[in-house]
C-alpha cells in the first residue's frame, strides 16, 4: 500500500516537473529581457552587469531550479500585456472559472443521472430513443457552436438572458461571486448549459450502459424473485451499484470541465482564467501562458492522484493487481 | 504488402459488412451526406458560385446581404454574404475543404505516430514499452484540446513572425500529437497477441530484421481496429480544428476553415446578421454528424468479426 502511494506521488511530481520544464523553456525562446530592459543606449558593460544581476548567465539547470522554486511560491513574473503580476491576475480570475465549472458539473449530474436511469430502465420507449438521438447530436455539436446558438436564440432573438460577461459580482474577501445578484445568476445560465451539455451526455450514456449491465446480473433477478418493489430494485440495488464509475468519471471530468471552460469563456467573454489564457496565447504573453499551464497541470495531477487513491480504497482487487497502468 | 492490403480490404468489405450497410438507413444516409461533403469540398473551386478569395470579384456594396429567400436577399448569393461581400455558400465550400484537409492530415499523422509507437511498445516490450505507455498514460489524463492548444502556443512562441504561413502545419502537428495515444494502446494490445503466434516466430527464426517483422507481418494484422478508430477520430479532429480556429489560434482568416468562418461571423451575431455564423456552423455539424454515424455503424458492423 505505501509503495503504491509513494510511486503514484513520485509520478505526479515527475509530470509536474516536465510541465514546468515546458513552461520554463517557453521563456528561453522569446525575446531577450536584457535588451528589453536596457534600451538602445546601454554599454556592453551595463549589459553584462544586468545579465549577471538577473541571473541569466548562470547554467540552465540553476535557472530552472530558481524557476521551480518561484513557481512553487506562486511567482511567475509580470504579464507582458497587462503589466501586473501573473499571480494577482490569476487569483482575480479563479472565482469566475470555478463558479462556472462547478455549476456546469452540478447541471450535468442533476440531469445526466436521471436521464441515464430512465433510458436504462426503459431502453425501448420512444422517449429514451429520442433522448439517445439527441445525445448523439450533442456529441457532434462542438461546445462553441452550442454557445453561439444559445446566444442567438436566448440573447439576440428573445432577449431573455445576457450574452456576455458575469453580471454584477459581490466580493467575499478575496473571492468574488456572481451567485448573489440577479444579473449574476442570469449571466450564469447560458455559459453553464454550454459547458455542461457535453458532460451531461457523457454521464447519461455512462449511467445508461451501467444500468443495462447491472439489470442483467443475478442479484437483480434474485431481488425480483423476492418480490421487492420496482422502486427498491431500481434505485436501492441497481442505481447504487452504477454510482462508483459515475463518481470516478465525474471526478476525472472536473478537470476537463475547467480546461474546456477556455472555449465557453471565449464565447461568452466570461472573465475567467481560460479567457486570460487564450488572450495570452494570441499575444504570446509568456508569463501568463506558463503560469496557466502549471496551474492547470497541477489541477489535473491532483485530481488524477485523488481518483487513483480512491480506486485503491474502493476496489480491493487493485491492491493485488498491477499497480502500473492508470485505471481507465 | 500491396497484395496483403488489398486482400485485407476485400476481406473486411466482404458480404457481411455490405449486408449490414444495405440494411442500415442511418449508415446509408450518413454515407450520402459524407460523400456530398467530401465531394463539394474537393470540387469547391469548380462548383462554388463565386471565388471568395479573388479580390477582383469582391464588391463591398454586396456586403452583409441576407439569404436569398429573405427581404433584400440576392439570388446570386443563396446563403447571403459576409462583411466583405463574400458569398457565404462559396466560403463554406472552401472552408469545408480546409477543415477536411486538416482533419484527415492530422488523423493520418496521429495514426502513423500512434501505430509505430504501439508496434514498438508491443513488440519490443521491456523498458521501451514501459516508457511509451507511461507517456501515453500521462497524456491521456489531459484533454486533447488542451494538448493541442499547448503545442500551438509553443509553436507560436517559437515562430513569432512566420506563424500564419505555417499555421496549417502547426495545426496538423498539434492535433496529430494530441491524438496518438488511442492508436498506440490499441495497436500495442493486438501486437502483444500477434507476437506470440507462429508466423512471427517463424519470421524471427528466418533472421528477419525486427523492424521488417513489425512492418510487414505484424502491421497488416493489427490494422483492422485502427481503421475504425480513425474514422471516428476524423470527426474529433475536425471539431478540434474548428475549436482552435474559433479560439483564434488556428488557420488565419485569409484562408478560413469552417471554425474561422464561425469566429468571424460571431462578431455579427448581435447586429442581427445571423447567417454569417449559422450556415458554416450547420455545415460543420452535418459533416461531423455524418462521420460519427458512419464510424458508429462501422464499429458495430465489424465488431462480431473482431471478437472471433
Amino acid at each position: 500500500m505505501p509503495a503504491f502511494i509513494i510511486r503514484r506521488f513520485l509520478q505526479a511530481i515527475v509530470v509536474m516537473l516536465v510541465v514546468a520544464l515546458v513552461a520554463f523553456s517557453l521563456f528561453q525562446y522569446v525575446g531577450d529581457p536584457v535588451q528589453l530592459m536596457m534600451g538602445q543606449f546601454a554599454t556592453p558593460d551595463d549589459r553584462i552587469r544586468l545579465t549577471h544581476e538577473l541571473g541569466l548567465d548562470r547554467p540552465f539547470y540553476v535557472q530552472f531550479y530558481h524557476f521551480v522554486v518561484n513557481a512553487v511560491h506562486g511567482q511567475f513574473g509580470v504579464s507582458l500585456r497587462i503589466g501586473k503580476p501573473v499571480s494577482v491576475l490569476l487569483a482575480q480570475r479563479i472565482p469566475a472559472t470555478l463558479e462556472l465549472s462547478i455549476c456546469a458539473a452540478l447541471l450535468a449530474l442533476a440531469v445526466g443521472i436521471p436521464a441515464g436511469v430512465y433510458t436504462g430502465l426503459r431502453p425501448n420507449s420512444w422517449l429514451a430513443r429520442a433522448i439517445l438521438s439527441l445525445s448523439l447530436l450533442g456529441v457532434s455539436l462542438p461546445t462553441f457552436l452550442i454557445g453561439i446558438l444559445l446566444i442567438l436564440v436566448f440573447a439576440v432573438k428573445l432577449g431573455w438572458l445576457p450574452a456576455f460577461g458575469r453580471g454584477d459580482v459581490v466580493p467575499l474577501g478575496w473571492w468574488t461571486t456572481g451567485l448573489l445578484t440577479r444579473s449574476g445568476l442570469a449571466s450564469l445560465i447560458l455559459p453553464t448549459i454550454t459547458l455542461g451539455l457535453f458532460q451531461l451526455t457523457l454521464i447519461m450514456r455512462l449511467v445508461r450502459s451501467e444500468m443495462l449491465e447491472v439489470l442483467r446480473t443475478d442479484y437483480i433477478k434474485f431481488a425480483r424473485a423476492r418480490g421487492l418493489t420496482d422502486r427498491a430494485i431500481n434505485f436501492g440495488h441497481a442505481l447504487k451499484n452504477t454510482l462508483v464509475p459515475v463518481i470516478t468519471i465525474t471526478g476525472l471530468q472536473l478537470g476537463s470541465i475547467i480546461a474546456f471552460s477556455i472555449i465557453t469563456e471565449q464565447v461568452f467573454q466570461w472573465p475567467g482564467m481560460g479567457l486570460l489564457f487564450i488572450q495570452a496565447v494570441s499575444y504570446v504573453d509568456i508569463p501568463v501562458m506558463s503560469a496557466y499551464l502549471c496551474l492547470i497541470a497541477l489541477v489535473f495531477v491532483t485530481i488524477n492522484l485523488i481518483v487513483d487513491l480512491l480506486y485503491y480504497v474502493v476496489d480491493p482487487r487493485l491492491r493485488i493487481d498491477r499497480p502500473g497502468a492508470a485505471p481507465r | 504488402m500491396a497484395n496483403r492490403l488489398t486482400a485485407a480490404l476485400r476481406h473486411s468489405w466482404d458480404s457481411d459488412v455490405a449486408w449490414s450497410f444495405r440494411h442500415s438507413p442511418y449508415a446509408i444516409a450518413a454515407a450520402v451526406a459524407f460523400l456530398l461533403c467530401v465531394g463539394s469540398a474537393v470540387f469547391a473551386p469548380w462548383i462554388a458560385p463565386h471565388n471568395p478569395f479573388d479580390l477582383a470579384q469582391l464588391d463591398l456594396s454586396n456586403s452583409l446581404k441576407p439569404p436569398a429567400w429573405l427581404d433584400g436577399g440576392d439570388a446570386a448569393f443563396p446563403l447571403g454574404t459576409d462583411d466583405q461581400g463574400r458569398d457565404i455558400l462559396s466560403t463554406i465550400l472552401f472552408g469545408a475543404r480546409i477543415s477536411l484537409l486538416v482533419g484527415i492530415c492530422s488523423v493520418l499523422f496521429s495514426m502513423a505516430l500512434g501505430v509505430s509507437l504501439g508496434l514498438l511498445a508491443g513488440y519490443l516490450g521491456g523498458k521501451t514499452d514501459a516508457f511509451i505507455m507511461r507517456v501515453a498514460d500521462v497524456q491521456l489524463s489531459f484533454p486533447a484540446i488542451l494538448i493541442a492548444l499547448l503545442i500551438d502556443g509553443v509553436a507560436r512562441a517559437l515562430l513569432p513572425g512566420a506563424h500564419d504561413s505555417m499555421a496549417f502545419y502547426v495545426l496538423v502537428l498539434s492535433i496529430g500529437v494530441s491524438g496518438w495515444v488511442q492508436y498506440a494502446r490499441t495497436v500495442r494490445g493486438s501486437t502483444l497477441v500477434e507476437k506470440g503466434k507462429e508466423y512471427v516466430q517463424a519470421a524471427r527464426l528466418f533472421g528477419i530484421h525486427p523492424l521488417a517483422i513489425m512492418g510487414r507481418h505484424v502491421l497488416p494484422n493489427v490494422l483492422g481496429p485502427v481503421l475504425v478508430i480513425a474514422t471516428i477520430h476524423i470527426a474529433t479532429a475536425i471539431i478540434t480544428e474548428a475549436t482552435l480556429s474559433f479560439l483564434g489560434v488556428g488557420v488565419p482568416p485569409t484562408e478560413p476553415s469552417l471554425g474561422t468562418l464561425i469566429r468571424v461571423g460571431n462578431d455579427f451575431l448581435f447586429s442581427g446578421e445571423w447567417w454569417v455564423t449559422l450556415f458554416p456552423g450547420v455545415a460543420l455539424v452535418v459533416m461531423v454528424l455524418a462521420i460519427n454515424l458512419l464510424g458508429d455503424w462501422l464499429r458495430d458492423a465489424l465488431n462480431p468479426r473482431l471478437r472471433t
